[in-house]
């Protein structure tokens, strides 16, 4: 438990910094103090466990199905990381609390950074690989509210955006990568993963897994040619870049590759792609950062070569080379968070970090001064300091390792790299704290508060420390990690000063002796690199994207460029096409079911059928003639239905193409009644060509699976119908009971369609639009007999009776044909054509029924007829039946579907009287008054006036 | 019978597609309805053409249709009606704001011969 904690407390904690800001900045940041301490007290309390060698696990299931499961372990080399991570965390918390200035927002910034923590620690303790890539993408959406933290900064902005761009790129990358893996390994847990370096390393996919894996790794660590965006991620905060660039999300990628490193290690395609990728970067980043004038950007590129030297390390694919990659990050984490802080100390007193404008300053601010010539020549690598030893062992490693059989190109290049790592040290310290005042600084430095310079000082003894003991400090330590990463027994090695004269000795004095010497030519080296290229990293980087974004509109607006009939075009037509090639792709065998005949009443309906659809579409433009054609269609389908064994869904048809024809009546009422001719020739047969593909595709669908047989599920339904439902019509069961879940969500949807009909029509009452319908003049004459007597009577005559067969069909829905819809549809009509008959008015002054409610009361007896099962421990909607005994009646059955019924009648109703009598509504707004006023009144107009 | 079952979902699809390109919001409601329907009765296609088998359970019957795709259509036809009610009232609305009926909300230049045919309008 206390495992999964230490994840989820930096989470836990993020909310504590946004709220402690009302109480103070120390408040805040005592508690984001508080909140890392915790986590690292608690890491701490394993330390004895995981320094005698035993591996920690805490694991909770999460979507098993997936492989997906919170595991966490903490073995060595998660130990460290997590330490590194919480340690410097603390350090840095310290510093930022000195650091920020009084107008930026410190209540997020300590929110972010304890965010980007907690994902941190997340992927060094996870055991499982898709939960390692959940904190995988969690520090790359963390790390850019870092980056873009001052966001009035475009270069802020830029950075944060380009770092989002390039690690979340390379996070797809792992993404694809680990579920390789894991399919290799047959598990996503690291630990069973590690077991199979065989397996893996045998797999024909070993290679791409590799591929997309280090594609990760490799934009997180900011290794060539994605080294690009960590130098412009330096617009953040100091705090930020510090702890982002020193200890934490670049050494991401680090920590992954010697996580893999005991399965993925050791092969030639490691070797060539990781140690010559590392060599590259270090060389490259060396080189760059001698000749960068910002102090940040000095370090920044300074940390990209000193990750290539680690990637290096791990390429090389040897134990001892392990050894030394472990024990480098431990150094270059001390001395890299030192000099970043040290930067931000320079900036802060002085107001400007360009080295060109600094020089001097070891007199104003001696302590400063001291601290950052001792962690810079650390960074050089010179003797009695950390840094010298571990890059003597990468020297070493360098001059035993031979690349496509020539022995001295990796050495001389390493060399190479350290000679400039010497430099750009050297030149941190000589022109920045040594040698004249270049000038007026734009403000008087002087020694910073002990808040700024202890946590920097903490770390130099560090430094200090592991350089002069390195066996006894940091000893049991890189054993411990080492031994976690190359998971077998480790190899003879000693952390000392001294080792005798060996190559690496000599190579390291050469980069002493070049490196000073490049820095005392360094007016005329820099005069030979301003001669050469300078490929500009994000030029290239926004040319790439302003491309992409460019392609992409294109194809968005070739694709649709407002018009909605281009748009459907495309649309369907893409579909025609998906729909040919699989049908290309299968088989065309002929189905062997065999065919009802075809009666002759078939074939006439059939014809009638053809016939008024031919009519629609040739006649389409006399809307009021195309209603006819739709009605007569909407009948055949219906009778189909009765024909083919489905009487629920003939009567559901027909009752919804009477409600679908008034509601379009109503609507065209208002409409024009013609449709302009307005396509031209050739738009009518591209339209025709793509509609008749379309139907040749459904219709042979519709052919080829009607003529084969198919296995079904309803034998269930059929059997557990009368049992389990308590009712014989198989089809309202389903509805009601066995899918009653469904149904309760079609009900919803119904209820809102109803509503935002209500929302667009009492929308149109008002307004410009209300103004426009009262000055209505319709367009085609009306009748003189507004409200015709004999529709008059017999409406009101058929009204008891519509209702009475509506309340039938519903009551004897469970067991023969019939149910909620159905009445729910019969009732509306019934009610509606009052409406129609009578008129708004006089129909909307006698039913004084809220059809909004009755949309509710009805999802809502739905849903507490679901609910009441939850009393009896079933599940939502089960329902129960049981058979009663009243006298006169006698024996009836009652089931609670029944009630769940009723909530399906009632919004039906409520939906189609919602529509239609707001349709009407609006119809009313643009009548002028009129002789009588209701129907069967005389003519009162002259005595009385019209109510509206 | 398979055939015509067929052929009519064909046509009414081919038909419904053609009036879903078209211009104006009329005949794209009329080509939706179409739509609907081709699909509805596709729908309840998947169980297969039978007759006078309905799924009511009754001593005599011998055997019965498919009930699950009926049960599936029957919501489907409500909801078709929800759909196509919306978008009538949606077509209304965007005439009554905008004075056209065209489906991208404002009129496209009419040619000349046929100007005389949308005279009738408000």
């Amino acid at each position: 438990m206390s495992l999964a904690l230490i994840v989820i407390l930096p989470f836990l904690g993020a909310i504590l910094p946004a709220l402690m800001i009302r109480a103070g900045r120390n408040a805040c940041a005592t508690s984001t103090f508080t909140v890392t301490l915790l986590a690292f007290l608690l890491l701490m309390t394993h330390a004895p466990a995981v320094f005698r060698g035993e591996v920690l696990q805490a694991r909770w299931e999460w979507i098993p199905q997936l492989g997906l499961n919170v595991n966490f372990f903490l073995d060595g080399l998660g130990f460290f990381f997590a330490s590194l991570i919480l340690g410097i965390g603390l350090l840095i918390i310290t510093y930022a609390r000195f650091y920020l200035a009084k107008e930026d927002p410190m209540g997020s910034f300590y929110s972010y950074l304890l965010l980007f923590q907690g994902a941190m620690v997340g992927i060094v303790l996870s055991d499982n690989i898709l939960l390692l890539l959940i904190f995988w993408e969690l520090t790359s959406l963390s790390s850019f509210l870092l980056i873009g933290y001052w966001k009035h900064l475009p270069e802020g902005r830029q950075g944060a955006r380009m770092a989002l761009t390039v690690t979340g790129a390379g996070g797809l990358s792992m993404i694809a990568g680990m579920l390789i893996l894991g399919h290799i390994a047959g598990s996503y847990d690291l630990s069973v993963i590690l077991q199979h370096k065989e397996a893996i390393q045998a797999s024909p996919l070993y290679l791409p897994a590799l591929l997309l894996i280090l594609g990760g790794c490799f934009t997180k660590s900011a290794q060539f040619p994605f080294h690009f965006w960590l130098p412009h991620a330096m617009a953040a905060p100091t705090p930020v870049s510090a702890y982002l660039h020193s200890a934490t999300m670049v050494k991401a990628g680090l920590f992954l590759m010697a996580r893999l490193w005991p399965v993925l290690a050791g092969t030639d395609e490691w070797f060539y792609l990781v140690a010559t990728t590392g060599l590259i970067t270090m060389l490259i980043g060396a080189w760059i950062a001698l000749f960068k004038d910002d102090l940040k950007g000095l370090l920044a590129f300074s940390t990209v070569s000193h990750l290539g030297l680690i990637t290096f390390l791990l390429g090389l694919g040897s134990p001892m080379a392990a050894v030394a990659a472990v024990f480098h990050i431990l150094n270059h984490a001390t001395f890299k968070a030192a000099l970043f802080m040290n930067a931000g100390i320079v900036d802060h007193e002085t107001g400007t970090r360009d080295i060109r404008k600094l020089g001097g300053l070891m007199t104003l601010m001696p302590i400063a001064g001291t601290l950052a010539t001792i962690a810079a020549a650390s960074m050089a690598g010179l003797p009695l300091l950390n840094g010298f030893l571990s890059k003597e062992m990468m020297l070493e490693e360098a001059a035993h390792t031979a690349w496509l059989g020539n022995d001295w190109i990796v050495p001389a290049l390493a060399t190479l790299a350290a000679c400039f790592s010497v430099a750009y040290s050297f030149r941190y310290i000589v022109h920045v704290y040594f040698g004249k005042p270049a000038g007026e600084t734009p403000r008087h430095p002087h020694d910073p508060p002990f808040g700024l310079w202890g946590p920097p000082a903490l770390l130099v003894v560090l430094v200090v420390l592991i350089g002069l003991f390195p066996a006894t400090v940091a000893g049991p330590l890189v054993a411990t990690v080492a031994g976690a990463v190359i998971g077998s027994p480790l190899p003879d090695y000693h952390l000392a000063i001294w080792h005798g004269l060996t190559p690496a000795l000599g190579m390291s004095a050469i980069a002493v002796a070049v490196g000073l010497g490049l820095l005392a030519g360094y007016l005329k080296v820099r005069k030979l690199w301003s001669a050469g290229p300078h490929p500009e990293a994000k030029a290239m980087f926004q040319a790439v994207i302003a491309a992409a974004v460019s392609v992409a509109q294109k194809i968005t607006h070739g694709l649709h460029n407002g018009s909605l009939q281009r748009h459907l075009a495309f649309a369907i037509g893409a579909a025609v096409v998906v729909g040919f090639g699989a049908f290309a792709a299968a088989s065309h065998a002929p189905g062997q079911r065999e065919l009802l005949p075809a009666a002759p009443v078939a074939i006439v309906v059939w014809l009638l059928l053809v016939g008024a659809t031919i009519a629609l579409v040739a006649l389409h433009r006399q809307r009021l003639v195309s209603l006819i054609a739709i009605g007569v269609i909407g009948m055949v389908v219906s009778l189909a239905f009765v024909y083919l064994s489905a009487p629920d869904l003939a009567l559901t048809q027909i009752s919804v193409e009477v409600v679908t024809v008034i509601l379009m009546l109503l609507a065209l009422n208002f409409l024009p009644k013609e449709t302009p001719v307005e396509s031209s020739g050739g738009r009518r047969l591209r339209d025709g060509l793509i509609a008749a593909l379309a139907g040749i595709g459904v219709g042979g669908a519709a052919w080829a699976m009607t003529t084969r047989d198919a296995a079904t599920l309803s034998g269930y339904y059929l059997e557990q119908s009368v049992p389990g439902g308590g009712g014989t019509n198989v089809v309202n069961v389903i509805l009601v009971d066995f899918r009653g879940f469904d149904t309760f969500g079609e009900i919803i949807v119904l209820g809102i369609a109803a509503l935002t009909i209500y929302a667009l029509l009492d929308g149109a009452t008002r307004g410009a639009v209300g103004r426009k319908l009262a000055a209505w003049v319709p367009d085609q004459a009306r009748s003189a007999d507004r409200h015709p007597l004999m529709l008059v009577v017999a409406t009101r005559v058929m009204l008891p009776l519509a209702l009475m067969v509506g309340a039938f069909i519903f009551l004897r829905g469970h067991n023969v044909p019939g149910g909620g819809f159905i009445a729910g549809l019969v009732v509306a009509i019934a009610l509606i054509m009052q409406y129609m008959a009578s008129g708004y008015s006089w129909a909307a002054q006698r039913m004084k029924v809220d059809y909004h409610a009755l949309i509710g009361i009805g999802v809502l007896i739905a849903a507490a007829t679901g609910i009441v099962s939850w009393l009896a421990d079933y599940p939502f909607l089960t329902s129960a039946f049981d058979h009663f005994h009243l006298p006169i009646i006698g024996e009836f059955e009652l089931a609670s579907a029944m009630a769940f019924d009723t909530g399906v009648f009632l919004t039906v109703v409520g939906a189609v009287m919602l529509a239609l009598a707001n349709l009407s509504r609006i119809g009313g707004l643009t009548e002028t008054p009129v002789p009588n006023e209701g129907p069967m009144e005389p003519d009162l107009s002259a005595t009385h006036p019209r109510e509206h | 019978m398979e055939f015509l079952l067929s052929s009519a979902v064909g046509l009414l699809t081919a038909a419904g597609v053609y009036l879903v390109l078209r211009a104006r919001t009329w005949p794209v409601v009329l080509g939706l309805a179409l739509l609907s329907y081709a699909t509805n009765v596709f729908l309840f296609a998947t169980g297969r053409l039978v007759l006078n088998r309905p799924p009511v359970i009754s001593p005599e019957a011998l055997a019965y249709t498919d009930p699950l795709p009926q049960a599936l259509v029957l919501t489907a036809i409500v909801i078709s009606f929800a759909m196509t009610a919306v978008i009538v009232v949606m077509a209304l609305r965007s005439f009554l704001e905008s004075g056209s009926d065209h489906v991208d909300g404002e009129d496209q230049p009419v040619p000349a011969e046929n100007r005389e045919s949308t005279e009738g309008r408000a």
